[in-house]
């Protein structure tokens, strides 16, 4: 039976970090007193103008915002159906949406004191982003990285080191994402006295999920007013692409009550929904992992399951808890793209627009390609550009040299 | 109610002498040797027993810990055979307490009432769940409270004055002192910081404080056991089994007693500490 709907889809979440059933606080007893401080320092950033202030000096000085809204003629045109926009995240400093939440929390973490900032990455894009503004403000920065991920996003691990952060390649589980974060949590648990834990997505325990979602949220309220300067009206459908959720939050939060807008969150489906993939809510139940309750994929002891995908950035076995929440209300559809679809996507906007993406948004335009061509030519679509690609260069040209053999 | 952790502590009190607290993973290496050492340890001494119950992403253990889980579900250990693992042991002990310690994700997906249930009916005594904390009582603590199961609560460096009464409110058999901030496995504890917090959790609560994260040796053992109401084992014990397997991570002939013998010396420490009376 589906929830009953609430009143509005952007209160949450709940003074317990709840939305829903999801979310919460899973934590070890020793990270506790921290996190109970990080959301009263949160609360109070927030409520201070001058964090605000000096936050917006930031963002547009050193990040480059506000990004465009970019009207995608070729590709409107190709598809022959919906009126394609851009959100251009892949042009802010560091190349994609990841530093609007880094800035965010790192931010708060001086006002707390902090001196060691720690992250886990996927695909580097946020390590990338967080040794930045390590690197600009003056603090250490210690990166986990699956070992698997070290290997596929190698331009990625340069960029951290160049900018003086510590990558540790994670050997442990699957050496991914997932296995990442756990050793972050375990080097928090231990360093708990100096560190500040900046999480890339919003997952983990209350208060990260909102925190980051209010940080990302400037795409969705920059979109909103872009749209009306150039079109006169919101638009009539979003797409994003989901790992744990963080650019598609960022994108839907401040259109969620605004009940006209279709929304497609897109996840990774990799070799296909029966076989290797990592769509927590195609392919998953909740559970609890990782400071939260959301949909995991799982086998039926509850044991994780490894996640796949050809992108780094989505190769995760869960998703943020607003976004296991916005499923079960119906708010949000959820869909997913294969490695394939996401590898033709990335081509196919690479020539059509000169624009080489991620292979994370890839997946967001490989749904555009099936979604667009049914819509008629008034319906003003937004697909958030999360990243730009140059990191999956080598990867995908090696993967394309293989095939052309 | 009264348990059988607080029978042991009572027998204990009176004894005045603290306990050794053993852990283990259920299924390392497989089923049939880990329910022997189960078995071997209340002879080697072990006054009360906490058994690992297997999980893929131990957030708050080392190495070795993480190893034993993925040896142990690579083996195929589940919940439910941890269970019957704890049946098979009541089937000769019926005193020594058994404690389930992991994450909460397995009990969940078993389904919180039923694995109360089962568990009860296999003989466990307490539960230890590392990624609930009090704000999360719901989930777990309060209907194990209601089925007849203590529920035992880690308390930490950074647990203050303030925050342990929130601590200390529902739990019952006994408080998990750990005295590190870090994983299991890590460096030693200080020994005076720790008799320190010990004594600052006892101005809060009557029940016993265990002390456990990296105790290694019969020497901090018995250190340990001087303040506090138990000392706890665990990597030590688990970097024993894994030194007795085979190349391919198999059981040896070598693998009870290599656990066994430590888990004595450990003992003969723990027991060598005569406890402060209180």
């Amino acid at each position: 039976m589906s929830p009953a709907l609430p009143n509005s889809f952007r209160s949450g979440p709940d003074e317990r970090g709840h939305f829903g059933i999801f979310g919460g606080r899973f934590v070890a007893e020793t990270l506790m007193p921290l996190i109970l401080d990080l959301e009263k320092a949160y609360a109070e950033a927030k409520a201070d103008p001058a964090f605000q202030k000096e936050m917006d000096g930031h963002l547009k000085h050193y990040v480059g915002r506000p990004s465009p809204l970019y009207f995608a003629e070729r590709l409107t045109e190709h598809l022959g159906g919906a009126k394609i926009y851009f959100k251009r995240e892949e042009l802010n400093h560091t190349g994609s949406h990841k530093v609007n939440n880094v800035l965010g929390q790192i931010m708060l973490a001086r006002r707390m004191g902090k001196k060691r900032i720690i992250a886990e990455t996927g695909a580097g894009q946020h390590g990338v982003a967080t040794a930045t503004l390590c690197a600009r403000f003056g603090l250490e920065c210690v990166v986990y990285m699956g070992a698997v991920d070290v290997a596929r996003q190698q331009p990625n691990v340069i960029r951290m080191e160049m900018l003086g952060a510590k990558v540790v390649p994670v050997q442990s589980g699957a050496r991914t994402l997932k296995d990442a974060m756990n050793d972050a949590l375990r080097d928090w648990v231990t360093n708990v006295h100096n560190t500040f834990y900046c999480i890339g997505t919003v997952a983990g325990p209350h208060p990260y999920p909102m925190m980051v979602r209010d940080f990302q949220s400037i795409i969705g309220i920059e979109t909103r007013q872009q749209l009306q300067e150039v079109e006169g009206r919101l638009p009539d459908s979003l797409v994003a692409c989901i790992g744990g959720g963080s650019n598609a939050m960022g994108l839907f939060h401040p259109f969620l009550d605004d009940p006209s807008i279709e929304i497609f969150g897109v996840e990774a489906a990799g070799h296909g929904l029966t076989q290797l993939h990592a769509a927590s809510i195609a392919g998953g139940r909740p559970g609890v992992l990782h400071g939260n309750r959301t949909y995991l994929l799982m086998d039926e002891d509850g044991q994780i399951q490894e996640a796949h995908s050809i992108s780094a950035g989505l190769d995760y076995p869960g998703i943020g808890p607003e976004h296991a929440w916005l499923h079960e209300t119906g708010r949000v559809n959820y869909l997913s793209a294969t490695d394939e679809e996401a590898l033709e996507a990335f081509q196919l906007l690479s020539r059509l627009e000169g624009i080489i993406p991620a292979l994370e948004p890839a997946h967001a335009i490989a749904k555009v390609t099936e979604l667009a061509p049914k819509r008629p030519r008034d319906h003003l679509m937004v697909v958030n550009l999360s990243g730009r690609g140059d990191k999956d260069v080598p990867q995908v040209g090696d993967i394309l040299k293989g095939r052309n053999k | 109610m009264t348990t059988r952790i607080d029978a042991r502590f009572a027998e204990l009190a009176k004894q005045g002498r603290s306990a050794f607290v053993t852990f283990v993973m259920a299924g390392d290496p497989d089923p049939a040797t880990s329910l022997d050492i189960l078995k071997a340890l209340p002879k080697a001494g072990a006054d009360v027993i906490e058994i690992g119950m297997p999980f893929t992403d131990p957030m708050a253990d080392g190495p070795s810990i993480q190893a034993a889980g993925l040896r142990a579900l690579k083996g195929g250990m589940t919940l439910k055979k941890t269970l019957e693992m704890v049946r098979g042991f009541r089937k000769d002990d019926d005193a020594t307490p058994l404690v389930l310690m992991g994450y909460y994700n397995p009990i969940y997906i078993y389904g919180v009432d039923k694995f109360l249930a089962d568990a009860k009916s296999a003989g466990v005594d307490g539960l230890i769940i590392v990624d609930l904390p009090p704000e999360e009582d719901t989930e777990l603590c309060l209907p194990a409270m209601k089925a007849g199961l203590n529920f035992i609560r880690l308390a930490t460096p950074t647990t203050d004055d303030k925050r342990l009464p929130a601590v200390l409110a529902n739990t019952s058999g006994f408080v998990y002192y750990v005295s590190i901030t870090g994983i299991t496995g890590a460096a030693a504890a200080d020994t005076k910081a720790v008799g320190e917090a010990v004594a600052r959790i006892k101005r809060h609560t009557r029940l016993p404080v265990c002390v456990g994260f990296g105790i290694r040796t019969p020497e901090a053992a018995r250190a340990i056991a001087r303040s506090a109401n138990g000392a706890v084992v665990g990597t030590a014990l688990v970097d024993a089994l894994r030194g007795s397997l085979d190349a391919e991570g198999r059981a040896t002939a070598r693998t009870v007693t290599a656990v066994a013998d430590l888990a004595a010396a450990l003992a003969q420490g723990v027991w060598g500490a005569k406890q402060a009376a209180e």
